[in-house]
């Protein structure tokens, strides 16, 4: 019989194994799966993680590799310090739409002025747009005890629809011929989000994700703030001795995820996407989880779960333009990877033995 | 805009099947967290139970085996949570979206190519004498059998948990699972079966969408489904009785918004799609009040 010992400390070995071998083995599984769908496993494996690194096309595909990745990044280091801290924002995509819709809305009131300080205010605009939506479930938790992820949850909902409404009403282009959508930013010098170096898909979203990235690896590592979010995650009642105020972490955590996520829907509107759309939201608040989870909820993690993520992304399209593969199979491969990480994750909290069955 | 077009009588028929998807996963759910387990996976149980019911009903042409085939399909799934949370030992709330994210994948890639084919239909049962009530009759006793079956299911949850040993045992697992194990309950096993009770019943209400409700199969349909049925759990302070109570008032918001924009009332249909979730979360802050069973998503490792 198997018996799970306790570790007294999280294994290390195993913290940064443990990816790995999600990863190993969601590729195993995936390839049986295609299999099953009749494809040759090894070659839709190889597609995906590998074509669009080193395939001859590779050119045409790493630049979309920064595309992809900076908004993963950039909402997964927000979720992250609330994961850590046990607050639970799961509506980063309905944070993502209404930051995107902020920007997008102050852009376009300016249009067509051009002055420089347009879209550092779309910035700015995008960011309180997805810091407001977040509030909502932070002051509804601290004032009332409502649950966070639920409330969360339900306004991606009502974002969705409220984006539906204004990509046909208010932020229609009024030149668009009666199509719904807005105009498109990227044709907009003052308010585009331009690849900053030509052929790289680098834009101010991929700087902004950086910098996301290293300033959380600051705070949770050398400032108070963050040693304050790791206790309240690993001993609340410790964290309330410490003068940890926990309406106050609630609020900073979420805000500061709603925030990161509205600037990502921002740098994404003005920029790979160029418009307000009815779906101009593709999950990328939800995939977000995943690659908090699965970079530890670490910075630099982060980072290279943000790369992996948006590798399976876009391989998933080459499998699919190329191999046929539906596009399902990649949001499935993804609920994979996180099923396995947590899987595997008892290796770094416990210790596996095997023992004869005790008699009771 | 024509307010009168909408009949008093019809609009509280409707309420009925609107409710009968988030009741059926809301009172599995409900058994879930009274033994102590939170999981967050009922939209994605759901929707591979309304893909699931969907591919048996259109393949045998019945359906009752759609249903069943939900059932399955819904309890395997959350077999899938049920080992990784109990057995594995991972965070519920994590494992929980992790279920939700792989059966939404999961799901899609099932029904691509069911699309656009209608589910067989499911008469509705007109009940002798009781249907020929004049108002009450059509808006009670003159809807298909799975709306009977829901609240007999939540009936028989209701003697269950409080009429039954095995439902005291289930609620004291779910209060306090160090106690329960030292008085030699097994915890494993009946979080086992109650994960399974709430998955089975998920697959259900999400087959009553795709079977009954629209009845067709499209992608990402229980659209929030899942988690209005958490909370109306949380409304229903983990009572069976008010879990009606919460269901049908979901059903009543639902309906009423759907028979507005038909209506044409000067609001955008967009505006009034909202309603349902903002009156759940009004809902949520309204009845935070209850009081959760005491070792809801926490993880049981026996200590030795």
């Amino acid at each position: 019989m198997i018996v799970l010992d306790k570790r007294p400390q999280p294994s290390r070995l195993w913290s940064y194994a443990a990816p790995v071998l999600a990863v190993v083995l969601t590729m195993l599984v995936g390839g049986v799966l295609f299999a099953a769908l009749g494809k040759n496993p090894v070659e839709v494996i190889r597609t995906i993680f590998l074509d669009p690194l080193f395939s001859e096309f590779a050119w045409f595909y790493r630049p979309q590799l920064l595309i992809k990745g900076a908004p993963l990044v950039l909402i997964a280091v927000g979720l992250s310090f609330g994961f850590r801290a046990g607050i639970w924002n799961i509506g980063a995509e309905g944070q993502y739409i209404i930051g995107a819709l902020c920007g997008a809305a102050v852009g376009l009131a300016l249009y067509p002025a051009e002055t420089r300080w347009i879209f550092p205010l779309m910035i700015v605009a995008g960011a309180f747009g997805g810091w407001i939506w977040a509030m909502i479930p932070g002051v509804l938790k601290v004032k009332f005890g409502t649950n966070e992820i639920l409330v969360s949850l339900m306004l991606v909902y009502v974002a969705e629809s409220l984006l539906a409404a204004m990509a046909l009403g208010p932020l229609k282009n009024p030149e668009g011929m009666g199509f719904p959508g807005s105009r498109n930013l990227a044709q907009y010098p003052s308010a585009a989000n331009l690849e900053l170096i030509a052929g790289t898909g680098l834009h101010w979203g991929v700087v902004a994700a950086l910098i996301a990235v290293i300033f959380a690896y600051v705070v949770l590592a050398r400032h108070i703030f963050g040693f304050q979010v790791r206790l309240a995650g690993q001993a609340p009642r410790a964290a309330r001795f410490a003068g940890v105020n926990p309406a106050r972490m609630i609020l900073i955590c979420m805000g500061l995820s709603g925030a990161l996520a509205g600037m990502a829907g921002l740098f994404e509107v003005a920029g790979p996407a160029g418009q307000v759309t009815i779906d101009f939201n593709v999950g990328y608040g939800f995939t977000a989880i995943i690659v908090a989870f699965l970079g530890r909820l670490h910075p630099v993690g982060i980072l290279l779960a943000g790369g992996l993520m948006a590798l399976t992304y876009i391989g998933g399209g080459i499998a699919q333009s190329n191999l046929g593969l539906p596009a399902a199979a990649i949001s499935l491969l993804q609920g994979m990877l996180l099923f396995f990480l947590l899987a595997v994750d008892v290796l770094t909290h416990y210790r596996v033995r095997f023992a004869a069955r005790q008699v009771a | 805009m024509d307010l009168s077009a909408i009949n008093p009588i019809l609009l509280l028929a409707s309420l009925m099947v609107a409710a009968t998807p988030i009741l059926l996963a809301a009172i599995g759910e409900l058994v879930v967290e009274r033994a102590g387990v939170l999981n967050l996976g009922v939209e994605g149980m759901m929707i591979t139970g309304a893909v699931c019911g969907f591919i048996v009903a259109t393949a045998t042409g019945s359906p009752w085996l759609g249903f069943l085939g939900a059932a399955l399909g819904g309890a395997l799934l959350s077999l899938l949570f049920g080992v990784l949370t109990q057995f594995l030992l991972s965070n519920q709330v994590a494992t929980g979206l992790a279920l939700t994210l792989f059966g939404l994948g999961l799901s899609a890639l099932m029904g691509q190519s069911y699309l656009g084919i209608r589910a067989p239909a499911f008469p509705d049962i007109h009940v002798p004498l009781l249907g020929d009530i004049p108002v009450i009759g059509p808006i009670v006793f003159q809807h298909d059998p799975m709306v009977y079956v829901g609240l007999g299911i939540v009936a028989g949850v209701w003697w269950f948990l409080n009429r039954t040993r095995a439902g005291l045992v289930l609620r004291a697992v779910g209060e306090n699972h160090d106690a329960a194990h030292a008085l030699g309950y097994h915890v494993r096993r009946t979080r086992m079966l109650a994960i399974m009770f709430g998955g089975a019943c998920a697959g259900l209400g999400g087959a009553y969408l795709s079977l009954v409700r629209v009845p067709q199969w499209t992608e990402g349909m229980t659209a929030g489904a899942g988690w209005i049925a958490l909370a109306i759990v949380v409304f229903a302070s983990w009572k069976p009785g008010r879990l009606v109570l919460g269901a049908y008032l979901f059903g009543g918001v639902t309906v009423l918004q759907l028979n507005l924009q038909a209506a044409g009332v000067a609001v955008p249909v967009e505006y009034l799609s909202m309603s349902p979730y903002l009156a759940t979360i009004a809902v949520l802050v309204i009845m935070s009040a209850g009081r959760a069973p005491g070792s809801l998503g926490r993880i049981f490792h026996a200590a030795r």
